[in-house]
């Protein structure tokens, strides 16, 4: 079989039907067997920490808020938390309870919108459209509770914008209700659905080490052994007033992270359960300053897809010094390579999407300096404009008429 | 004058615009019953139509690379094999065209749209093209020989190659088709990998290879090969219609055709129930069910129809 020695370069990415968001992934093919795979990010690069950094704190919120579109609550909630910890704001209890309800909310959408995306990932499509026919039931409750589906725009300093009506309780224990029903339906389906299961066991295995030494977070780490969640390691909101079980697994494969989150599912509807019951009277925000004293803070929260991580820094003015996100997909995606060793073609897709990946999230600024794609030079505003003038030139189309601000023309 | 009757039979009706008619019915009830069992609204009955012309009516790129004789003339093979094939399997009473051993020919046109799927694929010379090509023809290897073997069996005991003479004989034994429910599962299994559906659609998996051997095709090439995919899954069920639900065929014509619909529409139904429950095995698991479960039941009718045949 010598044609099974011969490499062959499959370009998934940077626009590929498989992919929701522009990244690459180069395959290296022998047969079906995977041999190498590189990827490189950075499509999706928006400039969101610089931009923080020249914006107030409220305005910051609802850009932080847009770093990622499903888990919107996590990455504002947790821009909050730090700027809340500088200016040493206490919050009121409830509006600590309406974070932890949004949040909970916000992680069931999440895990359900990631199975329907783990259904067609293997062509099984029927499972995608029930959980997201499911899904709707959260996202509409969402929207009535926030006014929005995603970005909720729930957080502002100091507490939170829109209390949650007495009325609305025994609405949100009915989804919770019926979701619950359906969870516990996906649960029987995926441990007895023979195809399901061929296709996710055994692929992408990552082992406790390598779950460790690679640095990954949320269900992927735990899936693997890793028995880690900072709503209980290190409780933020409302969470040390509930009682919760961390899901783990020992499958370390994508079965198990299918378990994984299908277990926090679970567990997310008893938490709003408690949520519900406990929530205690009171005002819903405190008033905050608009100047955040000098000072740093880091803030840890667990959203749906692992561990997020910001880092704010304010200098006394009404805007940040410097905002640092770490998304977690960042630190998943190192383990996806080690994941694909050895892997098929066919399993590329589902094992890149069962560390529930969001590249948007995650792509920074980028200075290539090796590779085909770079000549290792930075450019600038201006330089950028120029080049692109003149590449348009090249091709017959005049640009240079055109104004853009900020921008020198050529 | 038998000439012109001819030429009609096999261009109008029976023949190839009424398999064209029917084909587009049939992905019609595919799309609508798949949507529906999904949770979804699912295509109103034009779409299909709509479809075809909309890709007639498009641009059709041929890409640089290509080999452009092989590249434009697969579609047309798919669909011209189809067509031929349709013209030997008996819809209701007796076949436009029979002779001795048409099963096999029937078999043997069926299995050129693959050919040309792994043709036009190969010949676009793009990767995702080139690793379905070779995906498809690594299926065929898979599911083709128990599909043959389920498909011989009921003619074993009919002691025939030809589908009319098969007919002809479970009309004079009315309760032996049931001997070969077996086959019929078989076929129908194995009919899923002959046209690529879930949960045998790795030669076409979006998420891993865009769309396979049709990577590169558009406006009417692509047109072509969707009809003769739509076309070959009416004439794949009516095969086995004829083969294994053997009835029905010494009806007045008016009722024999709603006897061959419902048939054939059951089995597409069938077919689409399939594809809404499970998920797409990878290639290797494929041919290891195909070959480990699926060939061993396929031989299993072999020798029940053999032991039968001894007391018939």
């Amino acid at each position: 079989m010598s044609d099974m020695d011969r490499v062959v370069t499959v370009p998934i990415g940077p626009q590929h039907p498989a992919l929701k968001e522009p990244e690459s992934f180069m395959v290296d093919l022998r047969g079906e067997k995977i041999d190498a795979v590189r990827m490189r990010f950075g499509y999706n690069h928006r400039g969101i920490e610089k931009g923080c950094e020249q914006r107030s704190y409220t305005q910051d919120l609802y850009l932080v808020e847009r770093v990622c579109g499903i888990c919107s609550f996590a990455h504002s909630t947790a821009f909050i938390q730090a700027v809340e910890e500088i200016a040493g704001i206490e919050l009121p209890k409830r509006a600590t309870y309406i974070r932890t309800i949004i949040a909970e909310l916000e992680r069931i959408h999440s895990h359900l919108l990631w199975l329907g995306v783990a259904g067609h990932e293997i062509g099984f499509d029927t499972l995608l459209m029930y959980t997201w026919r499911d899904r709707e039931q959260v996202m509409i409750l969402l929207a009535r509770l926030t006014g929005n589906r995603v970005n909720y725009g729930m957080n502002t300093v100091g507490g939170v914008r829109r209390d949650i009506a007495p009325e609305m309780i025994p609405e949100i224990l009915k989804v919770v209700d019926s979701l619950e029903e359906r969870t516990k339906y996906y649960i029987d389906m995926g441990t007895r659905e023979q195809t399901l299961i061929q296709r996710l066991s055994g692929v992408g295995k990552l082992s406790r080490e390598d779950a460790l030494r690679l640095g990954t977070v949320g269900p992927t780490a735990r899936a693997s052994g890793v028995d880690r969640d900072t709503r209980r390691d290190d409780p933020y909101a409302a969470y040390s007033e509930v009682s919760f079980k961390v899901i783990i697994d020992d499958h370390c494969d994508v079965y198990g992270r299918t378990l994984v989150r299908l277990g926090e599912l679970m567990e997310t509807y008893s938490i709003l359960r408690q949520l519900l019951k406990q929530i205690p009277e009171g005002p819903i925000a405190v008033k905050a300053p608009r100047r955040i004293p000098e000072g740093e803070a880091v803030s840890r929260y667990e959203a749906p897809r692992g561990e997020d991580v910001h880092y704010v820094r304010g200098n006394g003015s009404e805007k940040p010094e410097r905002v640092k996100v770490r998304a977690p997909t960042l630190a998943n995606t190192q383990s996806v390579s080690k994941m694909l060793e050895d892997g098929y073609l066919a399993d590329l897709p589902i094992v890149i999407a069962a560390i529930d990946p969001c590249f948007s999230c995650t792509d920074r600024m980028v200075r290539l300096n090796e590779g085909s794609g770079g000549e290792g030079r930075t450019m600038g505003w201006e330089e950028v404009t120029r080049y692109g003038v003149q590449w348009h030139k090249a091709r017959g189309l005049d640009l240079s008429k055109i104004k853009i601000p900020g921008g020198g023309g050529a | 004058m038998t000439a012109v009757i001819q030429l009609i039979q096999i261009l109008i009706f029976p023949g190839m615009l009424f398999l064209v008619v029917l084909g587009m019915a049939g992905q019609f009830m595919d799309r609508k019953l798949y949507a529906r069992l999904q949770n979804r609204v699912g295509p109103p009955w034009f779409q299909p139509v709509a479809d075809l012309f909309k890709l007639l009516g498009k641009e059709s790129v041929i890409p640089e690379e290509a080999d452009k004789r092989m590249f434009t003339m697969a579609p047309v093979f798919a669909l011209a094999a189809v067509v031929a094939a349709y013209l030997y399997v008996p819809l209701w009473g007796a076949p436009l065209f029979s002779f001795a051993g048409d099963l096999v020919v029937v078999l043997y046109l069926l299995l050129i749209p693959t050919l040309t799927f792994f043709l036009g694929g190969w010949y676009s010379r793009s990767i995702f093209s080139t690793l379905g090509a070779v995906r498809s023809i690594t299926q065929l290897f898979a599911y083709e020989i128990p599909l043959l073997i389920s498909l011989l069996s009921p003619a074993l005991l009919a002691g025939t190659w030809s589908i009319a003479g098969m007919i002809a004989f479970y009309q004079a034994h009315p309760w032996l088709w049931l001997v070969n429910l077996i086959g019929f599962g078989v076929a129908m299994i194995t009919l899923l990998g002959k046209l690529e559906r879930v949960p045998f659609d790795a030669p076409e998996a979006e998420t891993e290879i865009v769309a396979g051997s049709f990577t590169e095709y558009s406006g009417r090439h692509l047109a072509f090969f969707r009809l003769a995919i739509d076309s070959e899954a009416i004439v794949s069920s009516s095969l086995l219609a004829a083969v294994f639900l053997p009835f029905g065929y010494a009806l007045p014509a008016g009722i024999g055709i709603i006897v061959y619909l419902a048939k054939v529409a059951g089995i597409l139904a069938v077919l689409a129930l399939l594809r809404t429950v499970f998920a797409r095995l990878r290639m290797d698991q494929m041919i290891n069910f195909c070959w480990r479960y699926v060939a061993p039941v396929a031989f299993l009718q072999v020798i029940i129809d053999l032991v039968v045949k001894e007391f018939v």
